[in-house]
């Protein structure tokens, strides 16, 4: 109990976890409430995210038909010449560059460099925004081909179901990030984060602390985008 | 001296959190309506789970009849019996049990019995409520669209959830499944700050180890459904899929009514994975809370410390860890590899490990307490009576070799009513006897009490006990009628199952006996006073009884010790509250006290 008062320095490694876990007050020292919040729901997310993907992987396993070959299906016809994954290798790198300009406007963010990190939050999210435009490219060219929920023209109907089930579930993830993008942007480039203003909905008053939070929820979603891209387009 | 009372440290901590941002109201419709105090969520919580509690226990008492009397009332034909079976079943389940326990008691007590002024996101906590609310309208609502709610059971199960011949296909089904989402989202909003307020917002002194086993059953239980509730969602969706957008995640190709459906290659063992990866975790949120409850309230009304605190928690955490790979012991007879169902049947077996052990703890709780028979600790008893009953028969079930005869029949009735339905019941009962004093200031009347329980838990018994007898014999579960098959249900299973109806609806009118208590008790119950049964834990010295607006005072308390301080050697009291250091300790008398 006495060592509490030299909280100020925690020991390292796994003695300090003990003694952060069995301390009292709070259990993650100086992380607020926001940051936990965000880990635990991305925690609760990965389960729906893991659930989909097996109910995904079960289905392909279960079913009569034959499976599409991703390498066609998703070939893109450029010059003449048909490029296998071209679009989709260009959506995850656009994704994971989304991924590079938000760690730094969080960096930004915390060196107090307001305009910086507005403009590269800026950027994050027409990024974002960018990868579901794409995406929605992606859809109409197999919806155009013949692609449905309940059919398409190669084999399992799962393959539609499980493609449009899966994918439009992290689309909209992605597209509510790149709204609470442009709403945290409109926040820092007014100051809200400085002066402590309170937000319109919810009342809270703004920190710093805001974008690494928002940035944790896009990164996670990048990196659901990797294990979908895995899941589908490499097996 | 410094040591008087167990785990008592004189010490008080810095303090690490800065204080609280408080939302506060302003309008009426701010404090009573979109308020962001926990308390008046709990409340609002409570209140609407209760309410849709008693609609869903007329419709048991509907089946009831139909079963015990068949026959005789017109208006239950076989489709509307199923729909009131899988309403009953959904309702009883999720939007009760789960909302009034984490909802309603997680909301109420959270804060208050950690030393906090509110959970640590309230708008969020709001938004919780009123997404349940919705969900809760958009259930009822399926009671009034054409074909009325899905009767497929409370499982789902697909292809009969979608298939023509089911009741309720049409709208039904949907309304559901959108409900289910609904709901599911909102309790994720009231879940992170569950876990979250727990985790970050206790007061000076309240390390993880001195929490309230309330607390502890409440934390592990979300944790449980933030983990859980997923698997549901998603079979939700792809469920409403198959329904509206012609896919076939869990349809098989079939034939139903003489014509091919345009489903194939699904999986409906997927379907019953993914809703049981839900649906036994399920048992353990609603079963952790009670677990949790029932302790505080024995060791109150026994004043007598837990037995094997340290234990206990540790029991919850192996018990909540297990309900994650124990589901497919609800598919024994889907059909799959025997190998699994050995597997299944060991890791459900050893979950009785840490439950016995929570079970002895509790009786041993009670040896040479001294006890005092109130009704918060009546019900707690009867907690212990039906949960041991209901576990026992969970062994049965528990092994393949005993199950696949006993599946699908009363004997899964008996068995999960009395640990899933009757016993966290009862802990609620407790739980309001032991609790509405703080909440509404009045004691609720103990006459009407007294008869309320004897009532329940006799009739409860004579309600689900021969079930059991009528689940050896072979009686199916969810038959609309016997019929044809008369000649092999033996005359002794009519005449029970009237006497079950009969027992049902006796204890029915007692509930509503209670309801009557609770409303009538806010007004005109006696003054209870600030702490009347001389309880240690937080929320029990608040400033004011209600607790207003921020729970406590100017200052937070400080916590010097575990919340089971009864009848410590010495002392002038038999309880010591949490917020008192050891110092300021009333002695018996100074010999005695230095021993």
């Amino acid at each position: 109990m006495a060592e509490s008062a030299s909280q100020a320095t925690p020991p390292p490694g796994l003695t300090g976890m003990i003694s952060d876990w069995s301390s009292d007050q709070t259990t993650f020292k100086g992380a607020g409430w926001g940051k936990p919040m965000m880990w635990l729901f991305i925690l609760s997310d990965i389960f729906i995210f893991g659930v989909f993907l097996l109910g995904y992987m079960s289905a392909r396993l279960a079913t009569p038909d034959p499976w599409p070959d991703a390498a066609e299906v998703f070939a893109l016809t450029m010059f003449g010449v048909q490029i296998p994954l071209l679009l989709i290798a260009i959506m995850t790198f656009i994704l994971i560059s989304s991924s590079g300009t938000m760690a730094l406007a969080v960096k930004f963010g915390y060196e107090r460099n307001r305009k910086v990190c507005g403009r590269l939050i800026l950027a994050t999210a027409v990024l974002g925004a960018i990868f579901v435009g794409m995406q929605a490219f992606e859809w109409t060219i197999l919806i155009m081909d013949g692609v449905r929920p309940w059919a398409n023209p190669w084999g399992s109907a799962q393959f539609g179901a499980t493609f449009f089930l899966i994918t439009g579930f992290h689309g909209t993830h992605v597209t509510i990030g790149v709204i609470a993008l442009l709403y945290m942007y409109r926040k820092v480039m007014r100051g809200d984060l400085d002066d402590g203003r309170p937000g319109a909905i919810t009342g809270r008053k703004g920190r710093w602390e805001m974008v690494e939070i928002l940035g944790l929820y896009w990164h996670f979603v990048d990196l659901v985008w990797v294990f979908i891209f895995a899941f589908f387009y490499l097996w | 001296m410094a040591e008087l009372g167990h785990d008592a440290t004189s010490y008080a901590p810095p303090r690490e959190m800065p204080e609280m941002e408080l939302p506060h109201s302003h309008s009426w419709w701010t404090t009573y309506v979109f308020s962001q105090d926990a308390k008046t969520i709990a409340i609002q919580y409570s209140v609407t789970a209760i309410s849709v509690g008693v609609f869903a226990m007329f419709l048991s008492i509907l089946i009831r009849l139909q079963l015990g009397f068949p026959n005789t009332f017109s208006l239950i034909d076989p489709s509307s019996y199923l729909q009131y079976v899988t309403m009953h079943g959904m309702i009883m389940v999720v939007y009760l049990l789960t909302a009034l326990f984490l909802g309603g008691f997680g909301n109420y007590f959270i804060p208050l019995m950690i030393g906090a002024r509110d959970m640590a996101f309230p708008y969020l906590n709001m938004l919780s409520f009123w997404f349940y609310f919705v969900s809760v309208l958009v259930l009822m609502a399926s009671f009034f669209v054409p074909g009325g709610p899905t009767g497929a059971g409370w499982t789902l199960y697909p292809p009969q959830l979608i298939s023509e011949g089911t009741p309720g296909i049409h709208g039904g089904v949907i309304l559901m499944m959108i409900s289910l989402g609904i709901f599911i989202i909102g309790f994720t909003m009231g879940g992170l700050n569950y876990i979250v307020t727990i985790l970050q917002y206790r007061t000076r002194g309240m390390t993880l180890m001195r929490m309230p086993l309330t607390i502890w059953g409440i934390f592990l239980a979300t944790m449980l459904a933030l983990l859980a509730f997923p698997a549901l969602l998603v079979a939700a969706l792809m469920v409403l899929l198959d329904h509206l957008a012609g896919t076939s995640f869990f349809m098989p190709a079939m034939f139903s009514m003489g014509e091919q459906l345009p489903h194939e290659g699904g999986s409906p063992l997927l379907f019953q994975h993914l809703f049981w990866f839900f649906g036994h975790p399920e048992v353990y949120i609603v079963a952790l809370p009670a677990f949790g409850v029932v302790s505080d309230i024995l060791a109150t009304h026994a004043r007598r410390n837990i037995f094997g605190y340290r234990m206990m928690v540790w029991a919850l955490v192996a018990i909540g860890g297990l309900s994650f790979v124990v589901w497919a012991h609800h598919m024994f007879v889907s059909g799959m590899n025997p190998y699994f169902g050995f597997l299944f049947a060991t890791t459900t077996l050893i979950i009785a490990v840490p439950t016995a052990i929570k079970v002895y703890n509790w009786v041993l709780t009670l040896w040479h307490g001294n006890i005092r028979l109130e009704l918060p600790m009546l019900f707690a008893i009867g907690f212990i009576f039906t949960f041991i009953n209901g576990g026992m028969t969970g062994l049965f079930l528990g092994n393949v070799t005993v199950d696949v005869p006993l599946a699908d029949t009363y004997f899964v009735v008996g068995h999960f009513h009395m640990v899933m339905a009757l016993a966290p019941v009862m802990t609620i009962y407790a739980a309001i006897y032991h609790w509405y004093p703080k909440i509404t200031g009045r004691m609720l009347n103990e006459t009407m009490g007294k008869i309320h329980f004897w009532v329940t838990f006799i009739g409860a018994y004579a309600v689900f006990l021969p079930m059991h007898y009528l689940g050896l014999a072979g009686v199916p579960r969810r038959y609309f009628a016997y019929g044809e098959t008369s000649p092999f249900i033996g005359e002794s299973v009519i005449t029970l199952n009237s006497f079950i109806t009969v027992a049902a609806v006796l204890v029915a009118a007692a509930q509503l006996l209670f309801i009557y208590n609770l409303i009538r008790s806010r007004k005109h119950g006696k003054e209870a006073g600030p702490n009347p049964w001389n309880a240690t834990t937080l929320e029990w010295q608040t400033e004011h009884t209600p607790p207003t607006h921020g729970n406590f005072g100017k200052e937070l308390p400080v916590v010097y010790r575990w919340p089971y301080d009864y009848s410590v050697p010495g002392a002038k009291h038999d309880f010591i509250p949490q917020n008192v250091p050891p110092e300021e300790v009333e002695m018996a008398d100074e010999g005695a006290a230095r021993k």
